[in-house]
Parts: C-alpha cells; sequence; structure tokens
C-alpha cells in the first residue's frame, strides 16, 4: 500500500500534535502559568518562541494549550458521535413517530447557527471543560445525526436487517450488530471533520473569553491574551492561530485520504 | 390560489413556526437550564436578601410559561426589555448595532457573490487543470483556518507593516460613507476570504453537476465552444443552486461576523453579544440571540423561495 505524499505530511504533523499533547509536561521546558522572562520577548534560545503578554514563555503554554484543545476537541466529537449516531440508528430502526420527532427537533437546533446557540447557553452556565465538551459536543450531534440517519435509511432495507427483524431481534440487537458495522466506515470519515469543526469551535469560543478560562492555557485563549501585540507589530498571537490551522489542516488530508481508501476498497465513487 | 403562490406561503408559514420554536429553545436554553441567573449576576458572595430581591424583579418566581409569553409578546411588539447591566433599552442599541453588522455584511457579500461565482465559472472551464486544482486546495485550507487567524495575519501585513488601513474599524456616524469604507476595508476583506472558497467550491459542484446531463451533450456534440454551453445551456439550470449556496453562504456570513467584529473591535452585533454573554446580561443574550436566528431562519426561508421560483420541478411535490 501506498500512501500519498499529502496524507503523509497530514499523519506526521496530527500524530507530532497528539504526542505533544500527551506527553506535554515532559516537553514544556517551564511552567504553564510559570512567569519566567519579560513582557514579549522575542525569540532567543532561552525562550524559542519568545514570551507572552505577562511573561511567561510562549513554547511551554502553547504545548500545554494543545493538550486542553485536543482533549477538549476529542471529547466532544466522541460525545457528538456517541450520541448522534445512536439517536440516528434509533429513529431509522424504530421510524414512525420517533423518527419524526427526533428529527424535527434536530432541524429546530440546527435552525440557530451553533456558535450563537453555544454562546446563548454559556451566558448562564458557569464555564468550565466539562460544560464546553457537553455544549459542544450535543450541539454537534445533531449533524453526525443527520448522517448517520442518512446512512442509516439505506442499511435498514437491506435483506440482513429483514431477516434479523423476521428471526424476532431486539431492536438494540439491530443497531449494534447490523446497523453499526455497516455504517461505520463513512462515519470514521466524517469523524476527522468533525474533530476539526471542534477544535475550530474551542478555539473559537475562547478566542470570544467565553471558552477555556486562564490561567489554563489553550490555544484560542493564547490568541486572546496576545492579540493586543498585534497593533505593536508582535506576532505571538499568529503562533497559536497557525498551529489550530496546521492541525486542523493535517487532519483534513487524513481524513481525506481515509476517505479516498475506504470507498475505493468498495469500488469506488467513480 | 395560484400553485406557486401556495408553496410560497407554506415555506413563509413553516419559517414562522420554525423562528417562534427557536425562541422557545432560546427562551429554555437560558432559562431552565441549571445556572441560576440572579446567583450568576451577583455572584456567590450575594446575601439570600438580594438574591430574593433580584429575583423577584426578573420574574424569576412567575412560572417558566408565564415568563415565556410575556416576554414573546412584549419581543413581538419591538419591547426586548432592558439591559440588566447598563438598564439601557435593548432594542435602541441593538438596532443601531443590527445596522452596522448588516452594513458590514453587505459590502463583504458585494465582493465575495460575485467574485466567488466567477472564480466556480473559472473552475468549471479549466477543470482538473491548475485553476481548478488552485481552487480545490485554497477551499481545503480555508474551511481548516480559523476566522480570526486571517483576521490577524490581514491586520498584522496590511494595517500594521504596510499601514494601508487602520487595525481597527471604528464607525460612527459622523463619518462619510468613504471613511466608513475604508474603515472596515479589513474586516470585509477577511468575511470575504472566508465565505469565498465555500461559495466557489458549491458553485464549481452545481455547475458540474448541471453539465453532466444529456443535454450539454448534446449541446458540446453540436460543437459549441465551452463558454457558449456554459453561458446558454448550464448556467440557467444552476441558478437555482447558485442562489441557494449564495443565500446559505450570508446566513454564514451573519454568523462569521460574530469573531470578526471582536478581532476588529466593529460596534455590531456580534461584539454586543459577546459582551453580554461574558457579563451574563440574559435579557440581551435572549434578544441578540432571537435576532440572528430571524436572520439566519430569513436567509434561509429566501434560498427556498428562490429554489421554488426557479426551478419548475420543485412546484409539484410529491
Amino acid at each position: 500500500m501506498r500512501i500519498p505524499l499529502a496524507a503523509l505530511i497530514g499523519l506526521f504533523f496530527t500524530a507530532l500534535y497528539f504526542l505533544m499533547a500527551i506527553f506535554a509536561p515532559l516537553i514544556a521546558p517551564y511552567g504553564m502559568a510559570e512567569i519566567v522572562g519579560d513582557v514579549w520577548e522575542p525569540s532567543s534560545s532561552r525562550f524559542l518562541l519568545g514570551t507572552d503578554s505577562i511573561g511567561r514563555d510562549l513554547l511551554s503554554r502553547m504545548i500545554y494549550g494543545g493538550r486542553t484543545t485536543i482533549w477538549i476537541a476529542t471529547m466532544a466529537t466522541a460525545l457528538s458521535f456517541i450520541t448522534g449516531s445512536v439517536l440516528a440508528f434509533l429513529a431509522a430502526v424504530t421510524g414512525g413517530w420517533v423518527d419524526q420527532a427526533l428529527s424535527r427537533f434536530v432541524d429546530l437546533i440546527m435552525s440557530i447557527p451553533s456558535l450563537i446557540f453555544a454562546l446563548v447557553v454559556l451566558s448562564v452556565m458557569p464555564v468550565t471543560v466539562t460544560v464546553l465538551i457537553v455544549v459542544m459536543g450535543l450541539l454537534d450531534a445533531t449533524r453526525v445525526y443527520r448522517l448517520a440517519r442518512a446512512v442509516a435509511v439505506d442499511i435498514t432495507v437491506m435483506d440482513y436487517v429483514e431477516a434479523a427483524r423476521l428471526r424476532g431481534e431486539k431492536t438494540m440487537w439491530i443497531i449494534f450488530r447490523e446497523i453499526l458495522p455497516n455504517a461505520l466506515s463513512p462515519l470514521i470519515a466524517e469523524m476527522g471533520l468533525r474533530f476539526i469543526f471542534m477544535v475550530l469551535f474551542v478555539s473559537t469560543l475562547s478566542f470570544l473569553g467565553l471558552g477555556v478560562q486562564p490561567p489554563q492555557a489553550d490555544w484560542g485563549g493564547i490568541v486572546k491574551e496576545n492579540k493586543e501585540g498585534i497593533v505593536y507589530g508582535i506576532p505571538a498571537a499568529l503562533v497559536p492561530a497557525f498551529a489550530i490551522a496546521t492541525l486542523a489542516i493535517s487532519v483534513n488530508l487524513v481524513a481525506d485520504w481515509i476517505l479516498n481508501r475506504t470507498t475505493s476498497l468498495k469500488g469506488g465513487r467513480g | 390560489m395560484h400553485p406557486v403562490l401556495k408553496l410560497v406561503a407554506q415555506r413563509i408559514a413553516l419559517s414562522t413556526l420554525l423562528l417562534l420554536a427557536a425562541s422557545v429553545l432560546i427562551f429554555v436554553g437560558t432559562t431552565i437550564l441549571p445556572g441560576d441567573v440572579a446567583q450568576q449576576i451577583l455572584g456567590q458572595s450575594a446575601t439570600p436578601e438580594s438574591l430574593a430581591n433580584l429575583r423577584a424583579e426578573l420574574g424569576l418566581n412567575d412560572p417558566a410559561v408565564t415568563r415565556y409569553l410575556a416576554w414573546l409578546g412584549a419581543a413581538l411588539q419591538g419591547d426586548l426589555g432592558t439591559a440588566l447591566t447598563n438598564g439601557r433599552d435593548i432594542a435602541e442599541s441593538l438596532g443601531q448595532r443590527l445596522g452596522n453588522t448588516m452594513f458590514l455584511a453587505f459590502w463583504a457579500a458585494v465582493i465575495s457573490v460575485p467574485l466567488a461565482i466567477f472564480l466556480g465559472l473559472l473552475a468549471v472551464r479549466f477543470r482538473d487543470r491548475w485553476p481548478d486544482k488552485l481552487i480545490s486546495g485554497v477551499t481545503l485550507a480555508s474551511i481548516s483556518i480559523p476566522e480570526f487567524l486571517i483576521g490577524y495575519v490581514l491586520m498584522y501585513f496590511f494595517a500594521v507593516k504596510l499601514g494601508w488601513a487602520p487595525s481597527v474599524a471604528m464607525i460612527n456616524d459622523s463619518m462619510s460613507v468613504w471613511q466608513k469604507l475604508n474603515a472596515i476595508a479589513l474586516p470585509v476583506g477577511v468575511l470575504t476570504l472566508v465565505v469565498l472558497a465555500h461559495m466557489m467550491r458549491m458553485t464549481r459542484a452545481a455547475i458540474l453537476n448541471v453539465m453532466q446531463s444529456a443535454y450539454i451533450e448534446t449541446a458540446e456534440l453540436k460543437g459549441l465552444s465551452t463558454f457558449s454551453v456554459i453561458r446558454r445551456h448550464a448556467f440557467p439550470n444552476a441558478v437555482a443552486p447558485i442562489v441557494n449556496v449564495v443565500m446559505l453562504n450570508l446566513a454564514y456570513l451573519v454568523v462569521g461576523v460574530v469573531v470578526i467584529e471582536v478581532v476588529f473591535v466593529y460596534p455590531g452585533m456580534g461584539q454586543y453579544l459577546v459582551d453580554h454573554v461574558a457579563k451574563r446580561d440574559v435579557p440581551v443574550v435572549q434578544a441578540c440571540g432571537l435576532v440572528f436566528a430571524a436572520v439566519y431562519i430569513g436567509l434561509n426561508m429566501i434560498a427556498d423561495i428562490v429554489s421554488i421560483l426557479a426551478n419548475p420541478r420543485l412546484r409539484h411535490p410529491k
């Protein structure tokens, strides 16, 4: 099997960022909230990326920040996939009013832009990492639901599902043993895109000051902390923004490759 | 009634219903969730008496349904209540800021829509050659890049390094239109970049979809040039999907504006919403949420109606 260059680059950076997230305390040269130098020192051998708006080492904050961002995005993606696909399969298998009620409810939630809805909800909730994961995960579950339902509806008319029904299998058995294995590959390809969306979502919320709260570092928050520097020509805020972009592009490249591979295994889409 | 009018009326009724349901959702989202508004406003150190007073003042002791109906009834009459933080009339502040946001979104749309359609056509014309590949690459990058990165990169180079445009987009009523346009040059540029790639790609897909049909093959076989095939046969059939794409992206623009306004400190709706979410000023958040939802649902409704008008096949529901 030959892996295309674009996918290799994507895999490399994705792996790099995830490893950095996992081993953050071992790699980071300084502590996450440790003030070690002057305000906005330029890059030097002591501080590879310089220092931030209150004199913390930017590289260390970037590494810890990546950890927070990736953790939140991963958990929210997992939550949105589990909620979205289980409800979608349930709707597709049961049909009737359950399907109607769930689908119309999803339509309703999607009629409000998710960023606006998240802001509305966060105005009355305490902003903690758990709340962020739950709000983002549940809002995004609507998109997973739409895809998973479309896939599952095609599968439920297959003969093997009919056979399972006639054997008298329970709904849960049909969902997990017949539908899930067959719906997995389109869902996994979608997972990469949802993960990117979550990274952008949590970064945007933190950038607006309504996501991860300081002194906890995360990439969107680091942009916010250093944004005043831009006007004085200090590019510290661009570093985390570039990290977000490269992570998102890398995951996208990998997801594209997986999508192409899984579809070509099935004979391709032309 | 004419069948087309009937379909359009149905779409409008459906959208109204959807907006009503959205208002319920916004209300429920800000009131029934575990957070206590009074506690959030006054903080942990509040005395029980002041909490009770504030709850009474906000009407938090009434049942939720009563509060919802009172809120909705007032909102329908244009009364959005007063802000908790500064006691000012919300409808008044909101109206001015909505105007500013629309000004920004309008110019972004004026630039991005024709550009996106032109580039989309270009991508179809040079399919699988370098202009097409470049456009696909840019699209991949642009859906992965956060809006604030584009914002700060443009600000860093064009405002700080080159000094072509101001880095903060402050506008007020005393400025002339040219001064205003100069002030919003950078945010408009960012918004254009944000929606351009998406719109381009969807335009390309819509036209390619048409290009694969049998009548296009006939036109090609009878020897028409590629551009006249696009102009005479493909474009009329692709208008409805393209208008759809444009409307969906305008809806996206309205949301993207939130982040861009914060980046450029622009006095619009988005900034207003974000400020008051941080201050936990619930009436303002509800009002902003309602206005954003209304604009979003409205644009989607227009997209549907235009498709119905442009495509006779949609006029006969099965």
